[in-house]
């Protein structure tokens, strides 16, 4: 779990409850022997911010390029990103998944919402949570994994797989449990 | 901006309210009144701002009646940064929120910074799509707005004091509060929640997870990175700072090293480094030598 800024501690909950074992990262030394990285939601501007300053953006960007799997959601999308609108000037993403998103997308706060979400693998639909949540643009060679309405929401790409929506605060433990079997 | 389109699409919910809390702990919001301002706390990681005329530490020594922002000033601290922007409305006064909530406001701080609308009332929260935060001096009292409908709680502290003791006090109360829920039965709980005059159901919920139902962050007070890492080892989930940070030397810097102090709470080499040559924080106040009468933490019930 990078646990920089965020809603680290709900993906923490959702991995525990399905008896994965968990670890804050926070230095880069906490990357070491990790079977699996997650993003979290939170700002990206902020994560970004403090993975420069504490020298972990080099190492985490090494990390998930050589092929450590991540599970990415909301503004961990972003930190991955290709392309990224509105976001800071200067904002720039890992650059490992090859997507194009608008930051806060769908508008301000008052505008955030549920909706369900079909997802490839899933019998029946996911319950997403979109708060300021970013828009997919353009899904370049990316794999669309999920969409709400027509709209891609969840693109996959080598083992990175990234969200828009909160599984963590879902109370479903679908998406969790796929990704951790999958590994 | 895009609008979702398709069957079962649902906005303003208590989810995404509460939600958007979630999203914003283990970060800090900071006190700005201008976009310059607003653009150096981005820059220095805030996880979001809190568009304000005034800190509460000119607030404090200007006196008269506080109130909600200018709508022009909102706009433009809107404008200037990609974060989440919050902004206060007066305890009671549910046409300011109304107003803040037409201006796309991302979070409404019902705030006792202000001076109070309503002796007896707080807003219904529950109508609105924009989500509340309000603030608290101990469990009952946290319980009561989130009975009311805010989706996130902050304890109060003495805003604009740049002393920390009172926002301890207060986090110290909220924990206190819920450790004593621990054992309690059915009966001995309905006779708690009267003790302390909040909602049996959100009090059993309480007991239920260990903590509070929402995001709980500390404010009034917090000024150096010290005092940021201290609330968060006690247990909240975020820092606001005021007065903090713009009233400090050198405010880039100060923010910085809130920003990096909250995340890094329990490292204290990293404290030490981030704390070195930071310049005169805020000069601060002791809570004995204000006027009883003066107290913000008294405001709201």
């Amino acid at each position: 779990m990078l646990a920089l800024q965020g809603a680290f501690k709900e993906h923490e909950r959702a991995l525990q409850a399905i008896g994965a074992r968990t670890r804050l990262v926070r230095l880069p030394a906490e990357l070491d022997d990790l079977d699996a990285l997650v993003i979290p939601g939170g700002e990206s501007t902020t994560m970004t911010i403090l993975m420069e300053r504490m020298g972990l953006w080099e190492p985490v960007r090494k990390a998930l390029s050589e092929g450590l799997p991540a599970l990415a959601t909301c503004a961990g999308m972003i930190v991955l990103a290709r392309d990224i609108t509105d976001g800071v000037n200067g904002q720039h993403g890992f650059g490992l998944l090859d997507i194009a998103v608008r930051r806060n997308g769908y508008g301000r706060q008052v505008h955030s919402f549920e909706a369900p979400v079909r997802v490839e693998g899933l019998d029946h639909e996911f319950p997403g949570v979109f708060i300021r949540a970013p828009f997919v643009e353009d899904t370049g060679t990316a794999d669309v994994y999920a969409v709400q309405d027509d709209q891609p929401v969840g693109v996959r790409q080598g083992r990175l797989t990234a969200l828009c929506f909160h599984p963590e605060l879902s109370g479903d433990l679908r998406l969790h449990r796929e990704f951790v079997n999958a590994l | 901006m895009t609008e979702p389109n398709g069957n079962g699409v649902l906005k303003g919910s208590f989810k995404v309210k509460a939600g958007l809390a979630e999203m914003l702990k283990g970060g800090v919001i900071m006190d700005v009144v201008t976009p310059e301002q607003a653009k150096i706390a981005e820059d220095a990681g805030a996880c979001a701002v809190m568009a304000l005329e005034r800190v509460p530490a000119d607030i404090r020594r200007d006196g008269g009646v506080a109130r909600m922002s200018d709508p022009a000033l909102i706009k433009g601290i809107k404008a200037a940064v990609t974060i989440p922007v919050m902004a206060k409305c007066r305890i009671g006064h549910f046409v300011e929120a109304r107003i803040l909530e037409a201006l796309e406001i991302d979070y409404i701080d019902e705030s006792e910074v202000l001076t109070p609308a309503d002796e007896e009332n707080h807003i219904d929260k529950h109508p609105f799509k924009v989500p509340f935060v309000c603030g608290c001096r101990d469990l009952g009292e946290a319980l009561r707005r989130i009975a009311e409908g805010a989706a996130m709680i902050r304890t109060k502290g003495e805003a604009g004091t740049g002393n920390v003791v009172e926002a301890v006090r207060h986090m110290r109360a909220v924990n206190n509060g819920i450790r004593r829920l621990h054992g309690l039965s059915h009966a001995e709980l309905v006779h708690e929640a009267k003790q302390i005059g909040a909602p049996v159901d959100l009090l059993a919920e309480c007991q239920r997870l260990g903590r509070l139902p929402v995001v709980n962050f500390s404010a009034g007070g917090i000024s150096t990175p010290a005092d940021a890492a201290l609330m968060m080892q006690l247990g909240c989930d975020g820092n606001f700072v005021g007065s903090g940070i713009f009233k400090s030397e050198d405010p880039l810097k100060m923010a910085k090293a809130i920003v990096t102090a909250t995340t890094y709470h329990d490292q204290p080499e990293v404290l030490a480094e981030i704390s070195a040559g930071l310049g005169q924080p805020m000069r601060g106040l002791e809570i004995p030598q204000i006027p009883k009468e003066e107290l913000l933490a008294a405001r709201g019930w």
